[in-house]
């Protein structure tokens, strides 16, 4: 869905120094913060922290959160699982609230009015990616957005943000709320990702409803007798599900699926090369406030009807770089080499800075070093060289177009 | 031929006067795989405790550095097509590159394998 996996920090090398358990791994999994190990506050655990501890799973401050960012097998092959079979993740980091008022035609403008997804339109049972924009029409989050699809929770939508930024973003939507609408927080739920082309056989041994479900829908049920919201959704580029339940109860669900011969629980490192090869944004990295919806190439999530009338916070700038085009626009970077080319790296052309990387590493079902990064419009279409200086180094890259790997997504 | 170590989780053995260089089967298992190694030039002149090599994992590049001075005089070129030789072998065939010593007796200031695996057991 719409977080945030780990990702790597290093705008400049790290040293060797300080291996396991403080840099280069601490920071290298710092996605959303600022400064994650500078936080004296205790780290959080999720409901499967000893489930993670007892299968291998190698920890690391992330978002406030103690989490797997690889268990035994390692990045590498716990990625190509995912690719090929089927892979579990704990979620239970990020946001779960619920809005609610009394009908959907009542919650569904209240959030209207702070993001630039159709939320009115959206049928019971459906989800919606959107962003939370500002007044400047910069981003403070990516969202999930799933209007219940049971009738007698009509005034109910379920909405799931980043790690780190959820208090937030709770606070934002919580002052902008007419009344009559509440936020509900749900931090008594767990949250995990069931991705990979294995990944319906083995939810629906356990959840037959699951198995005809469409992309981006969802449905209230029970997984093995066990009350659960799944949905046909994910961050991987991959056929999936991801199931919030209480989170007394997510052990139960987490082993029944890691019973399954095809399931391994993966870690937050490969979930971060998996969505950089699906060419899928991670918050703090490749957008922020600093970013529009509509330089981020986002514009396929604003539905024509908020296009055409606004809105929402920052609208002014969103539709008229809709209708004149953004300065610069996000778009992959492969590099021509084997170097990777890191976040902040950046990217030339006749020796003239035209963008920086703000997402880079290794696509291990690419096979080489992957990049997204923002540049000018007009350097954006797809083959065109440039130049990335990495180490100060000229270093040959081409745009890409975007995914890395195709999204194998149910239709 | 003696191996010493760095804090830096760098390994260094001398044989003669020419003393190859690499990281730990600890580094490496820290780093996880490992997908890029930068190498230095045959003939440039290492400090000790200057930027030598650079290696990638997945999710992040690290600096090698020299345990001591010297010059470069080989390089291990099968690194490029197969930088996971690092992850199996580091202390063996995932060696980085060789150095010919200016002073084969700063070696003596790092530590010996004994004091090494002590060492790790404070960063614990």
């Amino acid at each position: 869905m719409t977080e945030a996996p780990d990702t790597v920090e290093t705008t400049d090398t790290q040293a060797l120094a300080p291996a396991p358990s403080h840099p280069p791994e601490a920071s290298a999994v710092a996605a959303g913060e600022a400064a994650p190990q500078a936080d004296p506050a205790p780290l959080l655990k999720t409901p499967l922290h000893g489930l993670h501890g007892a299968r291998g799973g190698r920890m690391v401050p992330f978002a406030g959160y103690e989490m797997p960012v690889q268990y035994a097998d390692g990045i590498i092959a716990e990625h190509n699982h995912v690719r090929n079979a089927a892979g579990l993740f704990d979620v239970s980091h990020m946001g779960q609230a619920f809005l609610v008022g009394a009908d959907h035609e009542t919650v569904a403008p209240a959030l209207e009015a702070l993001v630039p997804a159709d939320i009115l339109n959206l049928a019971p049972g459906r989800q919606r990616y959107t962003q939370l924009t500002d007044a400047n029409g910069g981003i403070l989050d990516d969202l999930m957005v799933t209007r219940s699809a049971d009738p007698d929770e009509d005034g109910v939508l379920f909405l799931v943000v980043n790690a780190a930024t959820k208090q937030a973003d709770y606070a934002h939507i919580a002052a902008h709320l007419p009344a009559g609408v509440r936020l509900l927080r749900a931090g008594h739920r767990a949250l995990i990702a069931v991705q990979g082309p294995m990944a319906r056989q083995a939810v629906g041994r356990h959840c037959p409803e699951a198995v005809p479900m469409p992309f981006m829908s969802a449905i209230t049920t029970r997984f093995d007798g066990i009350d659960c919201h799944i949905s046909r959704s994910g961050y991987t580029g991959e056929d999936g599900y991801e199931i919030s339940c209480k989170a007394t109860r997510v052990r139960a669900i987490a082993e029944r699926l890691l019973s399954e011969p095809s399931v391994k629980l993966i870690g937050l490192g490969a979930r971060d090369s998996l969505r950089l090869e699906a060419g899928l944004c991670l918050y703090g990295h490749d957008i922020d406030t600093s970013t529009s919806p509509v330089e981020a190439a986002l514009t396929w999530s604003i539905q024509k009807r908020r296009r055409a009338e606004g809105g929402f916070p920052g609208a002014e700038r969103i539709q008229r770089e809709i209708a004149e085009g953004p300065a610069r626009v996000r778009v992959g970077i492969k590099p021509e080499g084997r170097a990777p080319a890191r976040e902040g790296t950046e990217i030339t052309l006749d020796n003239k800075p035209i963008g920086k990387v703000t997402s880079g590493g290794f696509g291990p079902s690419v096979n080489g070093p992957i990049a997204m990064g923002y540049v000018e419009a007009r350097y954006a279409a797809p083959n065109t060289a440039v130049i990335l200086m990495v180490r100060g180094k000229p270093m040959p890259a081409r745009v890409a177009a975007l995914p890395f790997v195709p999204h194998n997504y149910v239709r | 031929m003696t191996t010493r170590y760095t804090k830096d989780h760098e390994w260094i053995r001398l044989d003669g006067d020419v003393a190859t260089v690499g990281i730990t089967e600890h580094a490496q298992n820290a780093l996880g795989d490992i997908v890029y190694v930068e190498l230095p030039e045959i003939g440039r002149a290492l400090e000790k405790g200057g930027e030598a090599a650079v290696v990638e994992s997945v999710k992040a590049a690290s600096d090698v550095y020299a345990p001591a001075t010297g010059e470069v005089v080989a390089v291990n070129q099968s690194l490029d097509g197969a930088p996971g030789t690092i992850n199996e072998d580091a202390e063996g065939k995932g060696w980085f590159f060789r150095l010919k010593l200016n002073a084969p007796e700063q070696l003596n200031d790092l530590m010996s394998g004994e004091q090494y695996k002590e060492f790790l057991k404070t960063l614990e």
